[in-house]
């Protein structure tokens, strides 16, 4: 049977899919990629469906190497150096690692978390319909944890089909747009205007629950503390201190701290990707627009594998890289020894 | 008159899911017509409508804009909630065992100092409590029971603590609660029980539902370390009393 290898890994890797849904009510999160577009890519360009259970690689580096078999996959999300024992491997394509070849990768250079997808997907059990970890929960699978060093996964034989490229619009650093509430009645109209207008940082101590954020501080009308309730993914949360909190997919399913706004489903996984310490600011949009935001984007998902292109020759297979911005035009990507961090 | 109860306020949360809000506080009142809104989306699903999380006083209803948008939505719920709670017909009735104190309720001595009383008659109380799931939520199986006697009524810890056990049973606020996996908690520690309220593979994995009701049973540290052992394997532990 053919397995890939977690031959190293940095912390905050682990196997995600599109998250198990229905019991939010039992207090069971749904978990799920933090940034769904990049996994619905590297799915649809290794012939997945786009929700399939991949490989979410943290900011850090990691390696897979192919055993009993040669293992087809596909990079998408937070571009880095990428190689397949000394070639160098582009983002958005499609790429197989031959039996005995390790896929290494660096530090994430834009954005913080890439997806590793494999022909065939993630051979597990899933848990409300999901390979998604939660570790607080003890769920996921293969491996109900992070991703180690060592690791295992049992992993299709690559079917041989020629490799692919996707194009993706380019990323835009405009900022992430929030619709106010559920709770933004707990602050007075000045609180609101310092948490739109001021510049924010998501600090080093977030994670798959939650990103903390860093700037000003912002004061309640009546206290912190509300009747706990329901929470989504992108809430924004005000405790006690006043430093915002953004819930994740791996969140508590109820919080008792008052949501001052609601990161828009379009922008989450964007918002996702945005790396500690960069500045970005929030900008307020209608319940309208955040609705048509919302249909373009499933509409964007869904008609994803229609931009999934052949690679035809090496010509192309520049182009990507080029387009995925891991070559600048100073680097060859012929000569992979002209490739440094 | 109008036969019709006041509407809920509808609280944006994003663009895919509502709350529904009965009320700002924990009330009994609000929390029937959580659950009664709960039952009547089950009964007749909404088109759109992927998943209802019942809460204290408001019920988060998540959807998918695609299928139905904000303002038709909640035309719908405002309409949904305003209808007469119906009567609970059936409700379920769990006796969960506990053992108190000592070792698996280390807050049970200072709670009974704090209400210049003795520890056999905080658990008196507590045992005599008809409690109701009023939620469940943060972390998998965690039960939110509602029906506090008011003299257990006590304010969190000023510091939470970072790990409290599996099976915890504790007080905080107005509320009680089972605490299915070990976990930070800012609540009294009164016991524990063997019972899982949630547990991977067993049928059902999630054992109370929100409108559940629920009594407690005070069990020595034999029946409980019994009992820990049979429930690890599966076994159900909580006794089903009335269905």
């Amino acid at each position: 049977m053919t397995k890939l290898v977690i031959s190293a890994i940095g912390p905050a890797s682990s196997v995600q899919d599109g998250g198990r849904h229905g019991a939010q009510r039992y207090g069971l999160t749904p978990s799920g990629a933090m940034d769904r577009l990049a996994l619905a890519a590297a799915n649809v360009l290794a012939g997945n469906a786009p929700m399939a259970a991949a490989i979410e690689i943290g900011p850090f580096g990691a390696a897979f190497t192919a055993r009993d078999g040669a293992v087809r996959v596909a990079l998408a999300g937070a571009s880095r150096n990428a190689d397949i024992s000394g070639h160098a491997a582009a983002f958005n394509t499609s790429m197989t690692i031959a039996d005995g070849e390790t896929l290494t990768l660096g530090f994430a250079r834009a954005g913080s978390f890439s997806y590793l997808a494999i022909e065939g997907g993630i051979a597990g059990e899933p848990t409300f319909g999901s390979l998604a970890v939660n570790a607080r929960a003890g769920l996921g699978s293969p491996y109900p944890r992070p991703l180690q060093a060592g690791d295992e996964l049992q992993v299709a034989t690559a079917s041989g089909a020629a490799e692919r490229r996707i194009d993706l619009p380019a990323e835009t650093e405009a900022p992430i747009r929030v619709v106010l509430g559920p709770q933004d009645d707990e602050f007075d109209d000045a609180q609101k205007q310092l948490f739109l207008e001021s510049e924010w940082k998501i600090s080093a101590t977030s994670d798959r629950m939650g990103y903390r954020l860093e700037g000003p501080v912002i004061k309640h009308l009546h206290g912190h503390n509300i009747v706990s309730d329901g929470t989504v993914n992108g809430s924004i949360q005000v405790p006690g201190n006043g430093a915002p909190i953004v819930l994740m997919p791996d969140r508590g399913t109820s919080g008792g701290y008052p949501k001052i706004a609601t990161v828009i489903s379009a922008d989450l996984g964007r918002f996702a990707q945005t790396p500690a310490g960069k500045p970005f600011r929030f900008k307020a949009v209608s319940m309208a627009e955040a609705q048509a935001e919302y249909r373009k984007s499933a509409e964007f998902l869904r008609t994803l594998p229609d931009r999934v292109r052949p690679i035809e020759n090496f010509d192309l297979n520049i182009e990507a890289l080029q387009d995925a911005n891991v070559a600048g035009a100073a680097v060859s990507a012929v000569d992979a020894a002209t490739w440094s961090p | 008159m109008s036969a019709t109860l006041p509407p809920p306020r509808l609280l944006p949360s994003g663009d895919s899911a509502i709350t529904v809000e009965f009320s700002r506080n924990i009330d009994d009142a609000a929390n029937q017509r959580v659950l009664a809104l709960d039952r009547t989306i089950a009964r007749e699903p909404i088109a759109g409508v992927t998943e209802t999380v019942p809460t204290y006083r408001s019920l988060l209803v998540h959807y998918d804009p695609v299928q139905i948008g904000f303002d038709a939505l909640s035309g719908q719920l405002v309409a949904l909630a305003r209808l007469p709670v119906p009567p609970v017909t059936t409700t379920r009735r769990w006796r969960i065992p506990v053992v108190y104190g000592g070792e698996h309720g280390i807050d049970l001595e200072d709670v009974a100092k704090a209400l210049n009383t003795t520890p056999d008659d905080i658990v008196a109380r507590h045992v005599a409590g008809d409690y109701r799931v009023a939620m469940i939520g943060f972390t998998p199986g965690w039960s939110y029971l509602s029906g506090l006697e008011k003299s257990l009524h006590m304010s969190r810890r000023q510091n939470p603590r970072l790990l409290t056990p599996a099976g915890t049973i504790s007080i905080g606020g107005v509320q009680t609660g089972v605490q299915c996996l070990a976990g930070p908690s800012g609540w009294h520690l009164l016991g524990r029980t063997p019972v899982r309220t949630y547990q991977l593979h067993r049928d059902p994995t999630f054992l109370l539902e929100p409108g559940d009701a629920v009594t407690f049973a005070a069990v020595d540290a034999k029946t409980f370390a019994d009992q820990d052992r049979a429930a690890e394997a599966g076994e159900i532990v909580a006794e089903l009393i009335a269905a």
